[in-house]
């Protein structure tokens, strides 16, 4: 067992995750806006703030899927070590977690169902970059209209239209993440 | 404090709590199951809105709680203190220093802003529980978004009494999706739901569920084009602060007839009282014995 697989997790868990667990969700509460994350220090290819969303929502009751190259040693190492939780596929998964082109095509994941469409998958996409530039946004959350640099459009537009159903998307880069819910219009 | 994790639950609760928490932001006004706890207080006492609560805290926060609009009715005082003792968080009673507000049936008076979060007690979330009793058809009425029972009931209302007589948990509509209830707010708090810069989270413990509304999320109050919806309060002015636009508690005075009306939320009314306004029956001396002051019926 590697050392890296060991550490990197929250030295404080209670507090670390309630920190890590606000930005998330003023993130989700306000699509398009941009939260700085800290706490986790997790292997390469997984960013920290991957690794945070990681440590604040999963556990032994998430199965996750590793896409791409998310799907080494390292990482499933230390997700086991510091989550317990199991890696299934994409259909099986409540949270994935990967590159837009790892993660693609979004047909596998569960989009809940008509009675119970929370039973949905998240999906963490590692972006190179996030900036407050690019595609428009509409939705509840956002007052007007906000950006967001985004690495698909259409995607999320058809995502979109299934509302109620479909995927919430957690987007992480560095030490900071945004999110995307189904209800987010994206134009 | 060390006697307990950080907010009384453990680890794996709260991270159930909060996937709950943001699938119900990504689908506003949908209830989402949860695994609701134990607290240690009974059912019916916002156990759902106390683990919400524990679930969104951190040790910066500072925690306001109102019961009706009070900071200091049993229910707030004990929720208050429960998180002083198991998260060692900062309280208060300004809804303006309040970063988290755990709240029982009312919106405050003044205007939130974003950086807040308004936790609601829920009893029962289901808007067309009372309607139809059975889950598994209410679950079906929602994902076919058959609402027709909802008109239904509101123009039994205008039927038997003229006009719509629901005055609480009146029914909001999120999005143009979900209707949802509002928790036993007064229908005078309906239109702040829609134009809040706060996130809104509602919790309820015994029926094991949560729902939540994003800042700036589309709310219309149920209604009809001939009877459209009417934010109502006791028309009367404060009688300690003399404010005409906050909602008011109707308190008797004496075994005559006697009654005043004074704001719900007391941090609304103290802080008006502080900044000099002063309503008719303020005296300085607490329900006074003379002679009160006519009030129109």
């Amino acid at each position: 067992m590697q050392a890296e697989t060991l550490s990197g997790g929250f030295a404080d868990p209670a507090t670390q995750s309630a920190h890590a667990f606000r930005s998330v969700m003023e993130a989700m509460a306000r699509p398009g806006t941009i939260h700085d994350i800290s706490g986790a220090a997790p292997p390469a290819p997984l960013s920290n703030a991957a690794g945070a969303v990681l440590l604040t929502l999963c556990d032994t009751e998430t199965p996750v899927y590793l896409a791409g190259e998310m799907d080494c040693a390292a990482v499933r190492a230390w997700l086991a070590f510091h989550t317990g939780a199991p890696v299934t596929g994409p259909s099986q998964c409540m949270f994935a977690v990967g590159t837009w082109s790892a993660l693609v095509p979004l047909s596998p994941y569960a989009i809940g169902t008509a009675e119970y469409p929370d039973r949905s998958a998240t999906l963490i996409v590692e972006h190179p970059a996030l900036t407050a530039s690019g595609v428009t946004l509409k939705g509840p959350g956002i007052k007007t209209s906000a950006s967001l640099s985004l690495p698909d459009v259409q995607a999320f537009h058809d995502n979109h239209t299934l509302f109620p159903l479909g995927l919430d998307f957690i987007l992480t880069s560095g030490d900071r993440l945004a999110a995307l819910p189904r209800s987010t219009e994206v134009q | 404090m060390s006697e307990y994790n950080f907010a009384y639950l453990d680890e794996q609760t709260k991270r159930m709590i909060r996937r709950a928490i943001l699938k119900g932001l990504a689908i506003p006004g949908y209830q989402v199951p949860f695994a609701s706890r134990e607290m240690p207080m009974p059912y019916g006492w916002g156990t759902g809105g106390v683990q919400v609560s524990a679930a969104v805290l951190t040790p910066e926060d500072r925690f306001k709680v109102i019961d009706q609009g009070a900071d200091d009715t049993t229910n707030a005082v004990s929720i208050r203190t429960f998180f002083e003792r198991t998260a060692g968080v900062e309280t208060t009673t300004k809804t303006t220093d309040a970063t988290v507000i755990q709240t029982r049936h009312r919106i405050p008076e003044e205007a939130l802003t974003e950086g807040q979060v308004l936790v609601y007690q829920v009893p029962i979330p289901e808007p067309l529980r009372f309607l139809e009793p059975r889950e598994s058809e209410t679950r079906k009425m929602h994902a076919l978004e058959e609402y027709g029972l909802m008109h239904v009931k509101l123009y039994e209302d205008i039927s038997r009494h003229g006009h719509i007589a629901t005055s609480y948990a009146y029914p909001v509509k999120v999005e143009g999706r979900y209707v949802m209830d509002p928790s036993p707010i007064p229908k005078f708090d309906n239109p702040k739901l829609g134009e809040m810069a706060a996130i809104q989270l509602f919790g309820a413990g015994r029926e094991q569920r949560i729902h939540a509304l994003p800042p700036y999320t589309q709310v219309v109050s149920l209604d009809f084009e001939d009877h459209p919806f009417e934010a109502t309060k006791a028309d009367h002015p404060c009688g300690m602060c003399g404010a005409l636009d906050s909602y008011l508690d109707e308190v008797i005075t004496d075994d005559a007839g006697g009654r005043m009306f004074v704001c719900s939320d007391t941090d609304y009314c103290e802080g008006r009282q502080a900044a000099g306004f002063v309503g008719e029956m303020n005296h300085q001396r607490a329900f006074s014995v003379q002679p009160l002051l006519e009030t129109e019926a």
